[in-house]
Parts: structure tokens; C-alpha cells; sequence
């Protein structure tokens, strides 16, 4: 450790947060329909948008026609990506003359880009066509984001609203977002990700005679294009196998900050739109306090891990490292592998410039259990702020019960049926990727996929059913998971980990609409300030670490005292 | 719910035209007029004007003359077409049996300490770059093999040396297939390194 990864950990931090304060202020402007400087180009696109998908925009919706309009919308999504994967074959844009998918990679690989996860259970150079990921996957990159803060629009309205029915239109949310933020800081950065050395082609590769004689082929696509909305959207689905890790995603410290402020700024960014919509910027900035503290101490608790752990394979080959570079690239090292590890596990974006698989036991441990820690720190863009209310929820309830008063959130009374559905919500993520390892656990056709064995075998199933389950999308990647089983299960777990908990929040929305608007009196629980935020701290690991303790025992714990005990 | 279904598909069709085709070929429109080069891989040439590779991508070097890159996990080893890393967890043993492999090789060339990236493969398998101090332990090497003095050697191999991003982002680093490149160009061997 040096001051310069410290410095790297905390400026990157720092940069983003002060980016995400002005981008909340025009966020917010995008969902509550405010004139932007963008109106004179895009007014006219979204009017002639509405006309064709045939949508009201005077008839606002409740809480259950606008959940119907996100299942309507991704199951479409769903069925046009499966369908275009399946058949790439005899699609356009296929230089590679690529084959289409089989039914369960198509039925993983479309489930994963809809519900935002980006799970990748193939080697993409060498299984998508240039035309499946620009009409296929680009396309899922922003939609699936969109839809996220549509959902996080939908429930600042909740809160605004006194006695109120309606959560605004879906139709309008998704597409304001992705015409209005979206769309134009992607076209303005992948042009600056090109500058920096990005690819985007449309051919599928360059052959070339290497200096000393070897045929070597170049794989290319459209790079950059994908690479900037992968991060802004918090998706992390990787043209290359090797991820934001390949040279041609990422092949610089210029790029690799950007792509890092890229995947939280968003995230953060509707937490402060959030405040602004609901006139509760104190509270928004107790949660963003909460986000930043907890990816902060992730990242440096990573550095830390990946440059103190002994290496007992380097100590019996009488290699000196101070640094554990298995699966880094040396342009990076361990801080700039570190902090991105912090923020991909933390806003479920997934996208890697390191292996996890190969960190040391705590360092791969620590982004696990970001990601089971509900993927809220700051989570995905608008996932994250709905799945932190859950936890703002729980907290006010908690502190309700400890001084014997109805707890209050930002106005609203809380009261046992927004528990409930909170309780259901948070309760999704452990059954899923519990019950799912334990079955992979036993069961020969799941291990078959394995690359390492023991404790570090479980810590690749419990990765894969908490990323998949999380919505994140990063891997232990030794796991090969191309296989029945493994499509399938994880395909199930995203499902889960995205609509079974979209539709909970969406009912608290309902019924936090419909509640008269209280103004605070001296009973009230302030929900901003340090005392607040510490106590939804504590709510966060306390539950994250009840429900997920026991197995990591099993998995990193168990593996790092090994490692000390091989080092001794 | 056919209220729903309508918006559903007619947006679906909506985004895909103009996200999945308006924005990459835009993009990829102006990118091949703005910045061919970079857009195109970042590809580099000899002193012949052959293209030889990407500067951003390592290939394989095994002449005594030249720079050798870090061990690499993609395909059969520097297969720009299939990247990835081991993958190896910290207690497998096939990883132990694998630096210890690459860790006695290296000995054999005598030089000093060996440093962690000269025996450990990268993400993606084709990391660009080593560290100064695994160029370093190379010098002698290479001068021997060139018939030149370390001084000279050294020399070229700091004009391909970057450091970090100002001053405290990424990590120092020597660009291989550059510095092999200029090694070629302004230290050419007495005899030419074994092809």
C-alpha cells in the first residue's frame, strides 16, 4: 500500500459524488417533465414516441397498471432478445459468422440483459455477432437502466403525493430518461472513450503477423458505443470476455476513471434527484451518506486484502509480491482494481477490470457480500435508491419500536403493510441464493462446473447466485456456467432478484401514495443528520450479515485462514 | 392489459432502432472519421511499414532479444480473439505448480528478484504491459543478445516507460511490443534475434 492508491481510491470517490450532485439537479428535471436545454431537439421525437406506442399522457397510473406496464415492457424486451439470439445466425451484421445461441444460453443471456444484470455465461468474441450487440444488448444496456429510474421516479411521487392514486406514466418515465440523460451523455462519451484509444468498428477483427511471426487475430466491434452505457447504466456486460480487463474496453488509467464515475454517478444522482422531487434534501443526503461511507470502506478494505493477504503460492516459489497480481493488469495494480471492485459490486453493475476469482479470500469475500448487502450502496441506477427506501423503511420501523411510536417516513406513517412488503422485498435475495447454493452443492451436474475446489469451490457457486440474484452480473469466472443447469437456475435467480422485488416495492409505493402527507411534529424520528444514518448503517449489516454469515464462514472466511496457515 | 401490450412492443421497436442501430452506427460514423486510428484497434507498424499488432494488445515474445511480455491465460496464450484470465483461486494447486514453473524458468536467465507480474497472467491475457522493475531484470538479456551495452538498452526501454495518470492514477508501466519495436529500430542486433 502507498499514499497513491490511497489517494486514487479517494479522489475517484470524491469526483464522483461532486459529479452526481449537478446530474440529480437535471435528473430531476427529466422526471418531473421541466423544460431542459434539450427540449427544442427532443421535444418533437418523444411527442412523435407517445403517438406511436399510443399512450395518454393526461391519464396518469396507479401503482398496479404501472407495474403491469414494467412486466409488459421487459417480457417484450425478453421475447424480441431471445428471439434475435437465437436466430443471429441469419441476421445482418454478422462478419464473425457466429451461430445462433442455444435455448439456454438465449434464455440466460436475454433474462440477464432485461433485468440489468448482464451476467455473461459465454466468451462474447466469440459467441455474439456485431449485430446482436447493437440491436441485441446495447439496446437492453439502456432500457433496463432506464426502466430502473422510471421505477425510482415513480416512487419519489409516492412520497410527494397527499392521498394520491396515481405514480405518473411508465411510458413517459422510461422514455424522458433514455432521450433526455441517457442517450446524449453516451454519445458524448463513447466519442471520448474512441479518443482514448476505444475501438468501434464494424468489422470483425484484424489478422496480423506478429513481430516475431505469429498469425494473431484482433477481435473488434462496436466498443466504445456499448462500453459507456454499460457503465452509466450500471449493466456491466462486457464485449469481451475478459471485460473492462481487456485493453480494448479499457485501456487506460483516463478510461478506467471514467468508466468507474460512470457506474456510481447515476446511482447517486438519483438519490439527490430523489431529495429534490420529494423536498427532502437532508434525508436524500443521509442516504447518499450511507452509500458513499459503506463503498468507501469496501474499497479500502479491497486494497487492503489484495496487498497485505501472504500469497503461499508466491512463497514457495521464492517470489517477493506485495501485491496480488493474478488476474490484474499491471496498468491498473491493486488500487485501481480495488475501487472499481468497490463500486461494481456495490451498484450492481458487474462489469470487472480484475478477476475476483483470483483476489485473495477477503478481497473476493468483501465484494460478495457488497452485492448481498441488497446491491444499495449506491446500487443500480434507481434500483439503488428504491432498495435503500426499503432499508430507510425497515430503519424508521426499527427505531419506531425502540421508542414506542408510529414511525414516519419523509411524512408518510409506516405501518405494518409497508413492512410487510419490505420484509417480502428484502427476503427475496437470501432465499434465492441460499436455497439455490445448497442445491448446487450437492448436485453432480452443478459442480461439474467448477475450476477450484474446496472452500473456494462454494465461493464460486455463492458468487454466482448472489451476482445473479443481485442483479449484478460479475463472476467468480472459473465457473463455467455455460451449461443446463446453471443457465437455467441463474436465468430463475434474476428473474427473482429483479421482479420479485420490483413488484413489493411498487406496492409500498401504492400505499405510501395513498397516505395523507403529515407535516413533522416533536415526536417525528429525524430521518437525516448522523444519527439516522448510522442507525440505517447498522440496519444494512446487521441484516446482511445475519442472512449471509454462516455460508461466507464456509466459503472466504474459511479460505483466508487457510492462506495464513499455508503462509506460516 | 392490451393497453399494455400495444406501448410494449411499438417501444420495444422504438428503442431498438434508434439505440440499437441510430446510436452505434452514429457513433461508429464519426469515430472512423475523427479518430481512425484508435477506432480501428490502435494498430502499429515496423520500420518496413508491416502491421505487426495493436499497440493496446500483447503478443508472444520468446527471442532472447526482445522483451517478454506477462504469462498469458487467453486462449492458447495471447489470443486476442478469446481473452480471459486463470481464474486460479489463491490456494489452487495447479496455480502454486505454475509460478513455480515460470519462477525456476526465469532463474535459469540469473538477474535479480523476480517480480510479481513476470510470473502471474493478467484479466485478460493480454496486458500490454510490464512493470519497470520486470524490465528491468530483462536489460541484461537483452543486451547480451543485441551485442550492446545495458546503458543503451536501458536508454530505449525509458523512452517506452509511462507513469501514472497525474502522478497518482494506475500503475508505472513499459509498453512491450513498443519498446521491442524501438529496440529494433535503435539498438539492432549484431545478429538478428532468432525468429
Amino acid at each position: 500500500m502507498d499514499w497513491r492508491g490511497w489517494a486514487e481510491i479517494v479522489f475517484t470517490i470524491g469526483l464522483t459524488l461532486a459529479l452526481s450532485v449537478p446530474l440529480g439537479v437535471y435528473l430531476a428535471r427529466v422526471w418531473t417533465g421541466e423544460r431542459t436545454w434539450l427540449d427544442p431537439i427532443l421535444r418533437p421525437v418523444e411527442a412523435f414516441a407517445y403517438t406511436a406506442f399510443g399512450v395518454d399522457r393526461d391519464k396518469g397510473q396507479g401503482w398496479l397498471a404501472y407495474t403491469g406496464s414494467v412486466l409488459a415492457f421487459s417480457a417484450a424486451g425478453f421475447a424480441i432478445l431471445y428471439g434475435l439470439l437465437r436466430l443471429q445466425g441469419l441476421l445482418p451484421f454478422n462478419p464473425q459468422g457466429f451461430a445462433g445461441l442455444s435455448p439456454h444460453l438465449a434464455f440466460n443471456t436475454a433474462i440477464s440483459f432485461v433485468t440489468n444484470t448482464n451476467w455473461q455465461s459465454y466468451v462474447p468474441e466469440a459467441t455474439v455477432s456485431t449485430f446482436s450487440q447493437m440491436a441485441g444488448l446495447t439496446v437492453h444496456n439502456f432500457v433496463s437502466a432506464a426502466t430502473g429510474l422510471a421505477i425510482a421516479a415513480a416512487v419519489a411521487r409516492a412520497f410527494v403525493a397527499n392521498r394520491g392514486e396515481t405514480l405518473g406514466i411508465f411510458w413517459v418515465d422510461v422514455t424522458r430518461v433514455t432521450l433526455y440523460v441517457l442517450l446524449p451523455v453516451s454519445l458524448v462519451f463513447s466519442l471520448v472513450l474512441v479518443a482514448l484509444g476505444v475501438p468501434q468498428s464494424l468489422a470483425s477483427g484484424v489478422e496480423v503477423t506478429t513481430v516475431e511471426g505469429a498469425k494473431q487475430t484482433l477481435a473488434l466491434f462496436p466498443v466504445a458505443s456499448q462500453e459507456i452505457i454499460k457503465q452509466f447504466g450500471a449493466n456491466g456486460g462486457g464485449v469481451f470476455n475478459a471485460n473492462s480487463a481487456h485493453p480494448f474496453e479499457n485501456p487506460n488509467a483516463w478510461t478506467n476513471l471514467i468508466q468507474i464515475v460512470a457506474m456510481n454517478v447515476l446511482s447517486l444522482a438519483a438519490v439527490f434527484a430523489f431529495g429534490r422531487v420529494v423536498l427532502a434534501r437532508r434525508e436524500a443526503r443521509a442516504l447518499a451518506a450511507v452509500m458513499v461511507i459503506l463503498v468507501t470502506a469496501a474499497a479500502g478494505g479491497l486494497y487492503a486484502a489484495e496487498t497485505m493477504t501472504p500469497q503461499p503460492a508466491m512463497i514457495a516459489a521464492g517470489v517477493d509480491a506485495p501485491v496480488n497480481m493474478e488476474g490484474k493488469e499491471v496498468r491498473f495494480g491493486a488500487p485501481s482494481t480495488a475501487v472499481f471492485s468497490a463500486f461494481t459490486t456495490g451498484a450492481s453493475d458487474g462489469a470487472v477490470n480484475g478477476m475476483h476469482d483470483s483476489f485473495s479470500p477477503l478481497g473476493g469475500g468483501i465484494a460478495m457480500f457488497m452485492i448481498q448487502l441488497g446491491e444499495i450502496l449506491p446500487g443500480g441506477v434507481g434500483s439503488g435508491l428504491y432498495g435503500m427506501m426499503v432499508m430507510a423503511l425497515l430503519a424508521v420501523f426499527v427505531a419506531g419500536l425502540m421508542v414506542g411510536r408510529t414511525p414516519e417516513y419523509l411524512g408518510k406513517k409506516v405501518e405494518a403493510r409497508e413492512i410487510k412488503f419490505a420484509m417480502l422485498a428484502v427476503l427475496i435475495l437470501p432465499i434465492t441464493i441460499l436455497g439455490f447454493t445448497s442445491v448446487a452443492a450437492v448436485l453432480p451436474s452443478a459442480l461439474a462446473g467448477l475450476l477450484n475446489h474446496g472452500p473456494h469451490g462454494l465461493s464460486e457457486m455463492l458468487y454466482a447466485y448472489t451476482s445473479a440474484a443481485g442483479n449484478n452480473g460479475s463472476a467468480f469466472a472459473g465457473l463455467t456456467a455455460n451449461a443446463p443447469w446453471w443457465n437455467t437456475t441463474l436465468g430463475i435467480a434474476m428473474l427473482l432478484g429483479r421482479f420479485a422485488y420490483i413488484v413489493p416495492v411498487m406496492a409500498i409505493a401504492g400505499s405510501i401514495a395513498a397516505k395523507p402527507k403529515l407535516a413533522p411534529t416533536a415526536g417525528t424520528l429525524p430521518s437525516d443528520g448522523p444519527l439516522f444514518t448510522g442507525l440505517l448503517i447498522g440496519i444494512i449489516l446487521i441484516l446482511g450479515g445475519l442472512q449471509f454469515f454462516p455460508a461466507l464462514a464456509l466459503g472466504p472466511i474459511v479460505e483466508h485462514f487457510q492462506v495464513l496457515a499455508a503462509a506460516r | 392489459m392490451l393497453s399494455q401490450i400495444r406501448p410494449a412492443i411499438v417501444s420495444m421497436v422504438f428503442f431498438t432502432a434508434l439505440l440499437g442501430l441510430g446510436y452505434p452506427l452514429a457513433v461508429t460514423g464519426i469515430a472512423q472519421a475523427a479518430f481512425p486510428s484508435q477506432a480501428n484497434g490502435s494498430l502499429v507498424t515496423d520500420r518496413a511499414g508491416r502491421t505487426v499488432g495493436s499497440g493496446l494488445i500483447a503478443q508472444a515474445f520468446a527471442g532472447p532479444g526482445y522483451l517478454h511480455p506477462r504469462p498469458s491465460a487467453a486462449g492458447k496464450g495471447y489470443d486476442a480473439a478469446a481473452s480471459s484470465g486463470s481464474n486460479y483461486g489463491p490456494m489452487n494447486p495447479d496455480y502454486a505448480a505454475r509460478v513455480k514453473t515460470d519462477a525456476d524458468a526465469l532463474r535459469t536467465e540469473g538477474g535479480a528478484a523476480i517480480p510479481v507480474d513476470a510470473v502471474t497472467t493478467s484479466g485478460s491475457g493480454l496486458d500490454p504491459d510490464i512493470s519497470p522493475a520486470y524490465a528491468e531484470r530483462q536489460i541484461q538479456r537483452i543486451a547480451d543478445a543485441r551485442g550492446a551495452t545495458p546503458a543503451r538498452v536501458r536508454e530505449v526501454l525509458l523512452a517506452s516507460t509511462t507513469g501514472p495518470t497525474l502522478g497518482f492514477l494506475g500503475q508505472p508501466r513499459v509498453n512491450v511490443l513498443k519498446a521491442n519495436l524501438a529496440l529494433d529500430a535503435r539498438v539492432p542486433a549484431a545478429h538478428p534475434p532468432a525468429r
